[in-house]
Formats: structure tokens, C-alpha cells, sequence
């Protein structure tokens, strides 16, 4: 991953003061990632073995509205025209129109992206919470049942598809107990209740303070964001296993012991503060998996999110969708690099 | 032992949440009907444009037409709607339309003549995908004031030379026959685009429902329209909820979520067997399982080739086997229920008949490419060929793509054969004859990239101009006949083995009455539905 905030310049070549130069550096790097993604999934777009404009006519078309079509879009001018267009275009905010909705991408994506921001979020949550003491508890009593179990919900997260395992929930949870909603974001009752803000529904209803819709909204959420939960957990939890067994074989450990520390306060005051900026990075880049990887979720779960829209735009040559939704992703990256290298600077001192 | 490790994981994780009963609504509500589909190919809800199968069943219950098809009684052809009554000229070219009074839009306008003489030009001048539906009967944008007139109540429509009058009514039931609002529609122009733009997303029609709202891959809901001159609807609300995967469409109808399930695979309908309070609808739908031959490769186009294949197809093993009550054989371009449909299937799997054919024809060794679309049922059917043509030798490679893919090559001729599926477009047997079994111009600069006969390079060798005749046959018993001949010339010489036509199979809440899927002929009807 690109360290976008670290300053790799010794010597001064602007006269600016040193935190004006590294927002700039920054910033700059921003620009020429965001730039080179968007040249190269449009390039992607374009010598990608689908027809966009048979997309748009439909196979019943006739020439002559083929041709109508592939002017409208443009396609008629030079490639690297095109991508000008494009470029220009988004820097005005403007993705274009979606083949598949007939609306504004960014429309679009405003709608979907936060339903996947949603999810992933309680998601990450429950992985958090969940995968670090465990993670901690599995390193403390290395080779213990403990240790044992941690290892199999570990490998089960790792090995199961989650396809399966979301149908699986679905059937347990939902199908034979009844404990949760079903797919989709809310129940049928609640369709078009209520009023959209942010877009989140849990926050929508809150807002409207409508606790029957909050109910339900979370009675919805609440199994696919443990599966996601559960999937980021498999990871934080090994990572923070690996990471905590490494300081507890520490030299200052021992000597701390030895001083006659008690355990916990080794454990969470000593080794555990020496992993915080590790597992920033490790929950980091789970929630961005989770942010842009969690198509199967959204199929399983009706849930209409960001990464089955970039998917199915892409089955579709849809390239405005994906494009648009591939910029977001590549933002949302971006922002949490740049938020977990601020969360290095305020816990590791070395840092600063 | 792995499953119930994973049963145990999740169970645990789920008590490690403290996940505790959340109470979800056991049945819809009474004057609500839910139905689980996949609408992702929902791409605009403009009558002029739209194309797509959920989106014709949308449109279907939002807007009037000058003639429609009665849900509860869908063989008794199309009947009086917008237009109370009509009139066909003498020289069979002018049918006019008296309108039915007194029936107004959603928006409260009335629907007048103008109205409907305006959905039909609107048609001819945006000139999208389905346009030739309507202007197969010469109306042109230079045309259209002339052919297209309206005096008081009545609208008159003149044909460019006389036509079957049940072929032009038929077309009228179609999508594209949607009677729109004019002044709520011209209110919302933008740029010329006679309200284009502004339709994809609203509605302004004078059916039993209106579009609430249409939110991509995710719902669309109706309401009832209380002002419908066939009296207001019992479901007030009708929600479709996209639910991609078939399981999980189950699941929601087997805990009461939903009243109708309608992608439920095979094994997810036999599943549903014994559920109390589910039963299954079963529809013959219009859509067609064929394979075609490309008549530009030099071995496909020997007669006895093309027959060979068509006696290396196992149609009985794969109806019997995985697309059991799913497909069911049939082997003519027009399907069950059409005006002229037979049930003539001559065809079975015999490879020593195809041997013989294949000596006859001097043809050895034979490798051929087929083009098909990354779905269950069709790379399923492309293996059993796979299978049964290397019985006589023949090797059959399979190029596997997304439906847009295969697609292009297969508009471009570039297939050595194609399997796929073919749906009618409107409810009128001139539909399919037309794109099988017509072909006026075979050379590659005719670019009839829309005409089924010419993407195989097939010169109909007669069956053009027997299709040509057919169409404007005015006698409807003759007409059926003419059909009858040129299918059993089509059986016979064409290179396409037409195999199977669908059997949609909805799951359904037993107290959902009175629901139509619309069968071969037109789209599905929600304001009948009693629950």
C-alpha cells in the first residue's frame, strides 16, 4: 500500500513550511493515483469484448438506431478524445448517465454507496470488537482449547465460501428461527417510508424516529454484517495473534514479569499498546475489502450496494457505472490510507 | 462433519453477538401484493423504449391501450380498451377507433384521441429499438400526420397496403401501444425529446396502477389507481423486489415475506413441494430454445449436415432430465398458442440416421464452435450436444461468454453455431415468422443484423415470400394454414433446430387469486389479484 502522507524528500525544494509541503505531496499523489485509475479502467472499458451500444439498443435494433446510439455516446471520436471528454467531465462531477438506470452515476452512486458503507461499517464493528480480544486472548493462551477454537473459527472464515455461508445464515437464522429480517434493506412494510437523508437507513430512522423501522432496518442488517463481520474477523483475529505473540516473546515483557507486573497489565498495558499501530493497518485494509469486495453479500442479501452495482455494470459494459464506482472505491482507498497513516502519527511517536 | 462445524461457528457467532429474536412480519399485508423477480434489466419504463421483459410487465399494468388482452381469459384475443369499438375500411387499410368515454388519466386529464394519435406518432418519431413494431405498417415521421389522424372521438389509422386487421391489432397490445398523457408528457420535454427522458422514470398513463417509484435493481412499487374505469384495483400496492438469487426467493415466500416468487430454479420448485400455504403457478410462455447452424460455413450448409444435427440433438433426454417442467420440447418457430402453432416434432435423437446423413453429404471429421451464454440451463443443453455430436463424430467446442458478447458475433456472423433463446415481440405470429423464416436480402452489406435468418446466412429459399404473403392474408383461417406450410418447410430445410418453448413456474402464496403472467402472448396483470 502507498504511504501517501510520508515525506521521502530530504532536502527542501519549495520554500513552504515542512506541513504545507507534505499536504501538497500528498495531495499531489492523490491526483496522479486517481488519474491513473481512471486511464486505465478506461482503457479497460474500451477493449473490454463487450458492445456498450448493444447494451443501450437492445438485439432487436436496427442499424441505423445502432449508429445513433454509438454517436450519442461518443464513441465515434479518437480514444484519447474521449478519455479527455471524460476526464473533464468528471473533474465537473459528472460521471455521466448509467445505461442500466437511466440516471446521473453519481446519482446513483449516492443511493448505493451508502448502503455498502452501512453494512461494511457494522460489519468492521462486529470484527473489531470481536477479532481483536480474541486475537489477544488466542496469543496469551497459545496452545490452550482457547487457542484451538479461535483457530478453527479462524479457518472456517478463511476456507468457507460465502456464498454458501450467507445462504446457509439466511436458511438458520431467517428461514428456520426467524431471528432476523430477510433480504433486502427493509421489510416490505417499511418500503418507501421512510424519508432518505443520508441514505443509511439505520440513521434514517432514527432520524425520522421511527423506532419500528429502526428495528426492522437492524432486524436486516444484522446477518449479513456478521457474516461480513466474521469474514474481517478470521483476519484481525490471526493477525493480532501473530502480532501479540511476537511482543509477549519480548524481552521488556519478561523483564516486566519479572518485576512482578501483573498479567493483565502486561498484556493490555505493555504488549497490546506496541500492536495499536499495526492492527490499524490490518483493520484498515479489511474495511476497505469490505467497502468494495462484498458482491457476493449483496447478491445473497438482495442488497443493493456498491459493489454489485459496479459488478453488474461491468456484465453490462455499462462503462459510466463503472467507472464512477471505480472512482469512489479508488477515493474511499485513498481516504483510509490517509486516515490510518493520521492514526500512526497520534499513536506511534517514533512518527512524529 | 464440515457443515456442522460451520452450522456450530455460525450459530456461535450469532450467540457471541447477542443476537436476540427480532419479530419480522409473518404475511404481507392484505391489500398488498409482493413479488420477488429479477428486474435488473429494467432499464427505462418509457413505453416507446422499453424492451425488456420486467419492464413490459410494468407497463403493462400502468397503461391503456387501444385494444388489450383480458388477464383472466388471455385466448380470447385482444378486446375493446381505450377504444370502445372499430371499424376497418373497405380496401382494408384504414381501421378506425371510436374511444371509450369518459376515462381519464392518473393526472385527471381525459384520454382523448389526440392523446392516443400522439402515443402512436411519438413512437414513429423516437424511433428506439421496438419503433418497428408499429412502423412495419409503413407509418414514417414524414408520414405520420397523414396516416395517423384524429376527428373528434375517433382516430384513424392507414396502412402503407392492407394487412392482416388482427396482425395490426395484435401489434397495438404490444408495450409500444401504450396510450401516454399527452399534456402531462409535453409538459415535461426536455429538448425535444417529447418527454423521453422524463418517462423512463415516471409514468403518465390512465391504467389500474401508477408508478410510485422505480429504484434500479431494488423495487418497483405501484399503486393503485383509484380513478381506473375498470374500478380500483384490490391490491393497493404492488412492490417487486428484485431478490437475485432463486434459494433465497424460496425462503422469503416459504416464511411469508413474499406472494410470489418468480426465478425459482427446478430443484427450489420441487423444493416447495408439501409447503403448506405455497402452490405453484405454471405458465407456457413464448420463449423459444433453439440452436442455429451458420449457413456461410461450407459444411453447415449441406442439407443432409443440417439435418444431421438435428437428429444429434437428445430433446427427449435433456426435457426428461434437467429442464424438467422447466422446458418442453417443441420444435416450430411459433409458439403453443400462437395463431398457426402445431405440434409437430419430428425430430428425436437417432445417430445412425445422423451417421448415414453425414456419409451422404461426404462430411468427416467435422469440428464446429458454438456460441453460448454463461447461463445454467443453456451451458447444460450446449454439453449435451457437446456430447451426442461427438456420438457421430463431430467435435463441438463451446465458447462461453456474457449474453453481450456471444451476442456481437453472433450479429456479426461470425458463429459457427449459436444457442440461445428467442422470445416473440408482440402477440402475433408474423413476430417470429418474420425474424426466422425471412430474409429478403442475404448479402452481408443488407446488415439485417435484426432478422435471425440472415445472422445465419440462411437464403429462406422461398420462405420470404410465403411469410410476405402470410402477413397480409385478411382470411384468418387461411392465414393460420399458410403458417402451417411454411413451418413444416422451415421443420424441414431450415438451419435451426427449434427444441424446447418455456414453462414459467412461479411459486405463490395459495391465497393469491386471480394472478396472470401474461402466457405466450403478452406480460403480466396484477389488478385482478385477490388475496
Amino acid at each position: 500500500m502507498a504511504n501517501f502522507a510520508t515525506e521521502t524528500e530530504r532536502r527542501p525544494w519549495l520554500p513552504l513550511p515542512p506541513w504545507a509541503r507534505g499536504t501538497l505531496v500528498t495531495l499531489s499523489s492523490i491526483a496522479v493515483t486517481m488519474l491513473g485509475l481512471l486511464f486505465v479502467t478506461f482503457l479497460i472499458g474500451r477493449v473490454m469484448p463487450i458492445d456498450p451500444v448493444l447494451a443501450i439498443v437492445g438485439e432487436r435494433a436496427t442499424e441505423e438506431q445502432y449508429n445513433a446510439a454509438y454517436r450519442e455516446l461518443g464513441l465515434d471520436r479518437s480514444l484519447a478524445v474521449q478519455f479527455f471528454y471524460y476526464v473533464t467531465d468528471v473533474l465537473r462531477g459528472d460521471f455521466g448517465t448509467s445505461l442500466l438506470t437511466a440516471r446521473d452515476v453519481s446519482t446513483d452512486i449516492a443511493r448505493v454507496f451508502p448502503a455498502t458503507f452501512e453494512l461494511a461499517t457494522i460489519g468492521i464493528f462486529f470484527g473489531c470488537i470481536l477479532g481483536v480480544p480474541l486475537g489477544v486472548i488466542a496469543a496469551v493462551r497459545r496452545g490452550s482449547w482457547i487457542d484451538q477454537i479461535a483457530r478453527v473459527i479462524a479457518l472456517v472464515g478463511y476456507s468457507m465460501p460465502i456464498f454458501w455461508l450467507g445462504l446457509m445464515g439466511l436458511l438458520l437464522f431467517y428461514g428456520i428461527l426467524g431471528w432476523v429480517g430477510g433480504p433486502g434493506r427493509q421489510g416490505i412494510f417499511y418500503e418507501d417510508m421512510i424519508p432518505s437523508v443520508t441514505g443509511m437507513i439505520l440513521l434514517d430512522s432514527l432520524i425520522a424516529g421511527d423506532w419500528g423501522a429502526f428495528r426492522d432496518a437492524f432486524s436486516h442488517i444484522v446477518l449479513p454484517a456478521a457474516l461480513l463481520g466474521y469474514y474481517s474477523l478470521a483476519y484481525i483475529s490471526r493477525m493480532t495473534r501473530s502480532f501479540m505473540l511476537e511482543q509477549l516473546s519480548a524481552e521488556y515483557v519478561t523483564t516486566a514479569r519479572v518485576k512482578g507486573m501483573s498479567e493483565w497489565a502486561v498484556v493490555w498495558t505493555h504488549a497490546f499498546r506496541n500492536i495499536r499501530v499495526q492492527l490499524i493497518t490490518v483493520i484498515a485494509l479489511s474495511y476497505a475489502n469490505l467497502l468494495e469486495g462484498s458482491v457476493l453479500t449483496e447478491i445473497i442479501f438482495s442488497w443493493p450496494g456498491i459493489g454489485s452495482y459496479i459488478t453488474t455494470a461491468l456484465l453490462s459494459a455499462d462503462m459510466n457505472a463503472v467507472l464512477g464506482g471505480t472512482v469512489v472505491v479508488g477515493l474511499v482507498f485513498i481516504c483510509l490510507n490517509i486516515f490510518s497513516d493520521l492514526l500512526y502519527k497520534v499513536f506511534d511517536p517514533r512518527s512524529k | 462433519m464440515k457443515t456442522i462445524q460451520t452450522l456450530l461457528g455460525t450459530a456461535a457467532l450469532g450467540l457471541a453477538i447477542g443476537l436476540t429474536p427480532i419479530a419480522t412480519m409473518a404475511e404481507t399485508p392484505a391489500n398488498m401484493l409482493v413479488i420477488a423477480n429479477r428486474i435488473d434489466d429494467i432499464t427505462t419504463l418509457d413505453p416507446a423504449q422499453s424492451f425488456e421483459f420486467a419492464g413490459a410487465d410494468v407497463i403493462r399494468n400502468i397503461y391503456g391501450k387501444l385494444v388489450n388482452f383480458d388477464p383472466s381469459d388471455l385466448d380470447a384475443g385482444y378486446q375493446p380498451d381505450l377504444a370502445e369499438s372499430w371499424t376497418v375500411s373497405e380496401d382494408g387499410r384504414t381501421i378506425t377507433f371510436t374511444m371509450r368515454e369518459g376515462v381519464t388519466f392518473q393526472s385527471g386529464n381525459p384520454v382523448r384521441a389526440e392523446d392516443a394519435a400522439f402515443s402512436l406518432k411519438r413512437a414513429v418519431l423516437l424511433n428506439k429499438t421496438p419503433s418497428f413494431i408499429i412502423t412495419q405498417f409503413g407509418f414514417t415521421p414524414e408520414n405520420a400526420d397523414d396516416t395517423i389522424k384524429v376527428d373528434g372521438n375517433t382516430l384513424s389509422i392507414t396502412t402503407d397496403k392492407r394487412y392482416a386487421t388482427s396482425f395490426v391489432l395484435n401489434c397495438l397490445t404490444a408495450t409500444i401501444g401504450a396510450i401516454v398523457d399527452k399534456e402531462l408528457v409535453m409538459a415535461n420535454e426536455v429538448d425535444g425529446d417529447m418527454g423521453n427522458k422524463w418517462l423512463t422514470t415516471n409514468s403518465a398513463g390512465s391504467g389500474p396502477y401508477s408508478l410510485a417509484s422505480w429504484k434500479p435493481k431494488e423495487s418497483v412499487t405501484l399503486s393503485a389507481n383509484p380513478s381506473y374505469y375498470g374500478g380500483e384495483a384490490a391490491m393497493k400496492r404492488v412492490i417487486v423486489r428484485h431478490v437475485q438469487e432463486s434459494a433465497t426467493q424460496r425462503l422469503m415466500l416459504e416464511r411469508g415475506d413474499i406472494d410470489v416468487a418468480r426465478d425459482l430454479t427446478p430443484s427450489d420448485v420441487d423444493g416447495l413441494a408439501g409447503v403448506d400455504g405455497v402452490e405453484v403457478l405454471r405458465e407456457m410462455r413464448g420463449r423459444l430454445m433453439y440452436v442455429s447452424f451458420n449457413q456461410k460455413h461450407p459444411e453447415l450448409s449441406k442439407p443432409q449436415v443440417r439435418q444431421a444435427l438435428k437428429y444429434l440433438i437428445d430433446y427427449d433426454g435433456m426435457e426428461n432430465s434437467f429442464l424438467k417442467n422447466w422446458y418442453v420440447g417443441h420444435q416450430n418457430f411459433l409458439p403453443k398458442t400462437y395463431l398457426g402453432a402445431v405440434d409437430e416434432n419430428p425430430f428425436s435423437f437417432d445417430v445412425e440416421k445422423a451417421k448415414a446423413l453425414l456419409a451422404e453429404a461426404g462430411v468427416e471429421n467435422l469440428e464446429l464452435t458454438v456460441g453460448v451464454r454463461e447461463a445454467q440451463e443453456r451451458l447444460e443443453i450446449a454439453q449435451s450436444l457437446q456430447n451426442t455430436f461427438a456420438q457421430a463424430g463431430i467435435t463441438l467446442n463451446l465458447e462461453v461468454g456474457t449474453g453481450k458478447q456471444i451476442l456481437g458475433k453472433y450479429r456479426a456472423r461470425e458463429l459457427d453455431i449459436y444457442l440461445g433463446a428467442w422470445g416473440p415481440d408482440y402477440p402475433d405470429p408474423h413476430t417470429n415468422a418474420g425474424t426466422f423464416a425471412y430474409n429478403p436480402d442475404n448479402s452481408d452489406e443488407a446488415n439485417a443484423t435484426g432478422l435471425l435468418a440472415w445472422r445465419n446466412g440462411w437464403d429462406t429459399g422461398g420462405l420470404t415470400e410465403k411469410v410476405a404473403a402470410a402477413v397480409v392474408e385478411g382470411d384468418t383461417e387461411k392465414r393460420a394454414e399458410m403458417y402451417h406450410e411454411i413451418q413444416a418447410q422451415f421443420r424441414d430445410t431450415a438451419p435451426f433446430a427449434v427444441m424446447f418453448q418455456l414453462i414459467e413456474q412461479a411459486g405463490m402464496a395459495d391465497n393469491v387469486e386471480g394472478l396472470s403472467l401474461g402466457g405466450a402472448i403478452t406480460s403480466a396483470a396484477y389488478w385482478d389479484v385477490t388475496k
